[in-house]
């Protein structure tokens, strides 16, 4: 990894450069929660006094603009006894910056699933290959479990990842792309004191983890697939989709025909589903493998400690915790790891 | 014009209504970018809103309002004997809507309060479906049109239409709403029937339950959330009973 240090000042003028020449999303503070705790979103801005670095975290991840929540794939025509075809995959260049490290650990885990697998998706790489990231360190959120699923550091998946070390940032350049942008602006080079104070500043940020116990957790759960923990947590679930759709890593999705009103234009429409949906595992026939709650929220977990770790050797999941802030009914995934791990064993 | 190789039916259609505020007839000539292309893929055959001629000669019937009067019970069997398809329009049709609130109240004082001298007959206000068979619901106050338009393409190119699964909560999501009870406000969204793109708590007020209950709604647990964020059990449920299509499930 190449590092440079960027004053203050040099990083205003990077951002105005970055918001003079293209379409920048970066947390905001769009308002108070009733309890006046500040709530941001990841928001296009215009002017560098919009976006809010200090956030503890977006109620929404930033998955929405790789993976939008609708989307339509593919629109036809019909003209007299002919029909044509029109795919449009979104190129225009974009930066998205503050994003924490479980943001970007996020993206490199879809990236595993619709970039590098057997089916690449065209739509989620185009967005991808065009998107600037520019991450930033941060201590740990509430609730929030980054370090117990190895998502609280990142070294890769962005183009400059910041460190605060108060006057100045500490930055991580990743890509040619990267460090062509930050040349111009009066970047410095790292001094031995600079690597001094951004170790010291990850140590202090590494040291403010409360540790989650994730141990063995897949063969755990395996034996405790029939526990009652699916069904005292399962008894509580609204079924609302919620949890999935603030998910930075939740991927699936519908597909939906949509013809026009004339009967002339047709489209296959994407929406990202929930697989605590109702009908999620519906099929022909009236069936429906999973028609009770407590298998849908047990399966969701499966596939994010245990189906995913099958595959790719890690967790789906970056412990951000924004499912459990979001359900009304507070069905958070620490509380169910510890008590799955607390559970009298069968 | 057939799509893709099937020629439309073009049914012929019929808008009533019983009582209600018209306001679902109204969305039916909404939307102004396809509201010929909708107009014309039916044949209008009775519809005060946009048409003088009258006809008895339909095939699908569209039931506006709830059903508070005898005469109005015997008009509706008239219409079903006609109609091959029958579809109760918006709330008050599916629901009895804000129409049946009066039913918990003493008839000849709310008589008294409306009318004043000029009493009016009035029987409990009922949903369609509690009178004559229906074949179609389509919630809502008002009713939203592109869903009207997709079961309209239904009933014409047999385009296959469900209702979602979900409830309101699941699209309003995916417009980055921050939850109205997070805001403080009481909000129907995880128990009623999605589809209608959230647009009340999406505009910062919380949901009405105007569509009625999602497909298997969990009330309990809504109401134990209600509870849990100090909602007084009266304001919840006249909230839930605002529409009316909750009844039986409190």
């Amino acid at each position: 990894m190449l590092f440079k240090t960027l004053s203050k000042p040099e990083f205003r003028n990077l951002v105005d450069l970055l918001l003079g020449s293209t379409e920048v999303i970066a947390p905001k503070q769009i308002g108070v929660n009733n309890d006046g705790k500040p709530l941001h979103h990841y928001l296009p801005v215009q002017e560098f006094e919009e976006i809010d670095l200090e956030y503890e975290i977006t109620e929404y991840s930033a998955k929405s603009y790789f993976l939008p929540f609708r989307e339509n794939l593919s629109s036809c025509r019909f003209e007299d006894d002919d029909w044509t075809q029109e795919i449009h995959y979104r190129l225009q260049p974009r930066v998205l910056m503050g994003l924490h490290s479980c943001d970007i650990n996020a993206l490199l885990k879809l990236d595993k699933v619709l970039a590098g697998d057997r089916f690449p998706s065209p739509y989620f790489i185009s967005r991808r290959r065009n998107t600037f990231i520019i991450g930033i360190d941060h201590y740990p959120c509430e609730g929030g479990f980054c370090q117990s699923v190895g998502a609280d550091v990142v070294t890769h998946g962005f183009d400059l990842y910041l460190t605060d070390l108060g006057d100045r940032y500490f930055v991580a350049i990743n890509s040619d792309h990267g460090y062509n942008v930050l040349m111009q602006v009066d970047a410095k080079d790292t001094t031995g004191q600079d690597n001094k104070d951004y170790l010291e500043a990850r140590q202090r940020i590494a040291s403010k983890f409360e540790p989650l116990n994730m141990h063995n957790l897949p063969n755990l759960m395996d034996i405790e697939f029939e526990s009652e923990v699916w069904k005292r947590w399962g008894k509580k679930c609204l079924s609302c989709g919620s949890c999935t759709m603030v998910c930075p890593t939740c991927y699936c999705y519908g597909v939906d025909e949509r013809v026009s009103m004339d009967g002339r234009e047709g489209a296959k429409v994407k929406q990202l589903y929930s697989c605590n949906l109702l009908d999620f595992a519906a099929v022909a026939g009236g069936h429906n493998f999973r028609a009770d709650r407590e298998t849908r929220l047990k399966y969701r977990y499966y596939h994010q400690h245990r189906g995913f770790m099958e595959t790719y050797e890690e967790p789906l999941c970056v412990g951000c915790n924004r499912c459990g802030r979001v359900c009304l009914a507070g069905i958070n995934p620490p509380e169910i790891i510890r008590d799955l791990q607390t559970e009298d064993q069968v | 014009m057939k799509y893709l190789g099937i020629k439309p039916k073009r049914p012929k259609i019929a808008v009533f209504d019983f009582t209600g505020c018209e306001g679902c007839e109204l969305q039916l000539v909404n939307k102004e970018e396809t509201v010929i292309d909708f107009l014309g893929s039916v044949d209008v055959i009775n519809f005060r809103e946009i048409s003088s001629t009258i006809s008895n000669d339909f095939e699908v019937a569209f039931i506006e309002g709830a059903i508070t009067r005898d005469d109005e019970i015997n008009r509706l069997n008239e219409i079903r004997e006609q109609a091959k398809v029958l579809i109760a329009l918006g709330s008050c049709a599916c629901f009895g809507g804000v129409n049946r609130l009066k039913n918990a109240y003493d008839f000849k004082k709310a008589n008294q309060e409306v009318y004043g001298k000029q009493h009016k007959e009035t029987l409990p206000a009922r949903a369609v479906k509690e009178i004559i068979a229906v074949d179609l619901q389509i919630p809502g106050c008002p009713v939203d049109k592109p869903e009207v338009e997709r079961i309209v393409q239904h009933l014409v190119w047999d385009v296959p239409y469900q209702f979602p699964a979900y409830p309101v909560c699941f699209e309003c999501k995916q417009q980055y709403t921050t939850c109205v009870f997070e805001l403080g406000q009481l909000c129907l969204g995880p128990v009623t029937q999605g589809g209608c793109r959230a647009p009340c708590p999406v505009g910062g007020s919380g949901c009405w339950g105007c569509r009625g209950p999602a497909a298997d709604p969990h009330l309990k647990e809504f109401l134990q959330i209600a509870d849990e964020r100090e909602f007084s059990r009266k304001e919840i449920n006249e909230r839930l009973s605002f529409y009316s299509g909750f009844e039986g499930m409190l």
